[in-house]
C-alpha cells in the first residue's frame, strides 16, 4: 500500500481525537531529552498522537542491553539513537516535523537547544543528569512546561507510578523511589508505564488540562 | 513552622543546605522549590526558610 497522504492521516487522527484536540496536537512542539526506555517510548506515543513537531536529543548509540525496553531493533545496534529513532518515528508518522540532535546536554547548551519547544520531557537515566536538566530548565526557562520521570525500576506494582504536579509548570512521573542503582533492573512493562504517564501529561498540557 | 514535602516541620530559620543535609542528600540529585519557585543550586546555602514557607524537595533516582 502507498503511504497515506498528510490529509488522510490527519483526518484519521481527527476522527479519533476530535477536531479541537487534534488541532492543538498538530500545532504542538515537544522536546524529548534522552532516548532510552522513557524517551523512545514517549516520542513514539506523541508521534502516534499526531504531535506536529518533535525534537529528539541523545548522544548515545543503540546497545544490545537496550533491547529489553527501548524502542530499537537488533539491526539498529551501533546506530546513534537519534538516527535510529528518527527512522522509526518517520515510519509511524511520516508528516511529523522531527528535529534530531546527537548531543550530550549540559547546563551550557540546554537553553539554546531547547529554545523552540514549549514542553520539555526529561527522560535521562542517571539521577544527577535528571536533576541537572530539571534545575537548568526551571532556573533558566521558567516559561516552559517540564515533565520529568523518576522511579520506575523493577517489577513493583503498576499502581505506585503516578503523575504529580510539583509546581504550575513542573510535572513529575514515577514512583519516586525505585532506583536502578539499588540492583533492580529496568523492565519494559514498568518503564512503559512511566513513559505513558509522561506522554499523557504532555498531551493533557497540550489540551489545556493542567490539573492532574 | 514550615511545610516540607507536605509535612509541617519546625525548620524556620534553617537554610536549604541544612534541610537537605537533615534529609541525607547532598543536593546533587535534587530540585528544590520554595513557595512555587525553583531555588538555584548556587543559593542553597544562602536561602533561609521563613515561618509559613512551603518547600518541595524532589529527589531523583536512576533509571530511564
Amino acid at each position: 500500500m502507498p503511504i497515506p497522504t498528510r490529509e488522510e492521516i490527519y483526518a484519521a487522527l481527527e476522527e479519533r481525537h476530535g477536531r479541537e484536540l487534534q488541532k492543538k496536537l498538530s500545532e504542538a512542539s515537544v522536546a524529548v531529552c534522552g532516548l532510552g526506555g522513557l524517551g523512545s517510548n514517549i516520542a513514539i506515543a506523541l508521534a502516534r498522537a499526531g504531535v506536529g513537531r518533535l525534537h529528539i536529543l541523545d548522544f548515545d548509540i543503540v546497545d544490545i542491553s537496550n533491547l529489553n525496553r527501548q524502542q530499537y531493533f537488533p539491526e539498529q545496534l551501533g546506530m546513534y539513537k537519534t538516527d535510529a529513532l528518527y527512522d522509526t518515528l518517520s515510519r509511524i508518522a511520516p508528516y511529523c516535523d522531527i528535529q534530531k540532535d546527537c548531543v550530550k546536554l549540559d547546563e551550557n547548551n540546554i537553553p539554546g537547544l531547547l529554545e523552540k519547544e514549549s514542553i520539555i520531557c526529561e527522560a535521562f537515566d542517571k539521577a544527577d543528569q535528571k536533576a541537572m536538566l530539571v534545575n537548568c530548565v526551571l532556573e533558566n526557562m521558567p516559561e516552559k512546561y517540564l515533565v520529568a520521570g523518576s522511579g520506575m525500576a523493577g517489577i513493583g506494582s503498576s499502581n505506585t507510578i503516578t503523575t504529580k504536579r510539583i509546581t504550575k509548570r513542573f510535572y513529575l512521573c514515577g514512583d519516586g523511589t525505585s532506583d536502578v542503582e539499588d540492583g533492580m533492573g529496568l523492565v519494559a512493562s514498568r518503564v512503559l508505564i512511566c513513559a505513558a504517564h509522561q506522554a499523557n501529561a504532555v498531551i493533557r498540557i497540550i489540551a489545556g488540562k493542567y490539573e492532574i | 513552622m514550615v511545610k516540607i514535602n507536605g509535612e509541617l516541620l519546625d525548620k524556620a530559620g534553617c537554610s536549604v543546605t541544612d534541610i537537605l543535609a537533615d534529609m541525607g542528600t547532598s543536593g546533587q540529585r535534587v530540585a528544590v522549590e520554595l513557595n512555587e519557585s525553583i531555588v538555584p543550586k548556587a543559593e542553597y546555602s544562602s536561602t533561609f526558610l521563613k515561618d509559613g514557607d512551603t518547600m518541595e524537595v524532589v529527589r531523583f533516582v536512576g533509571g530511564g
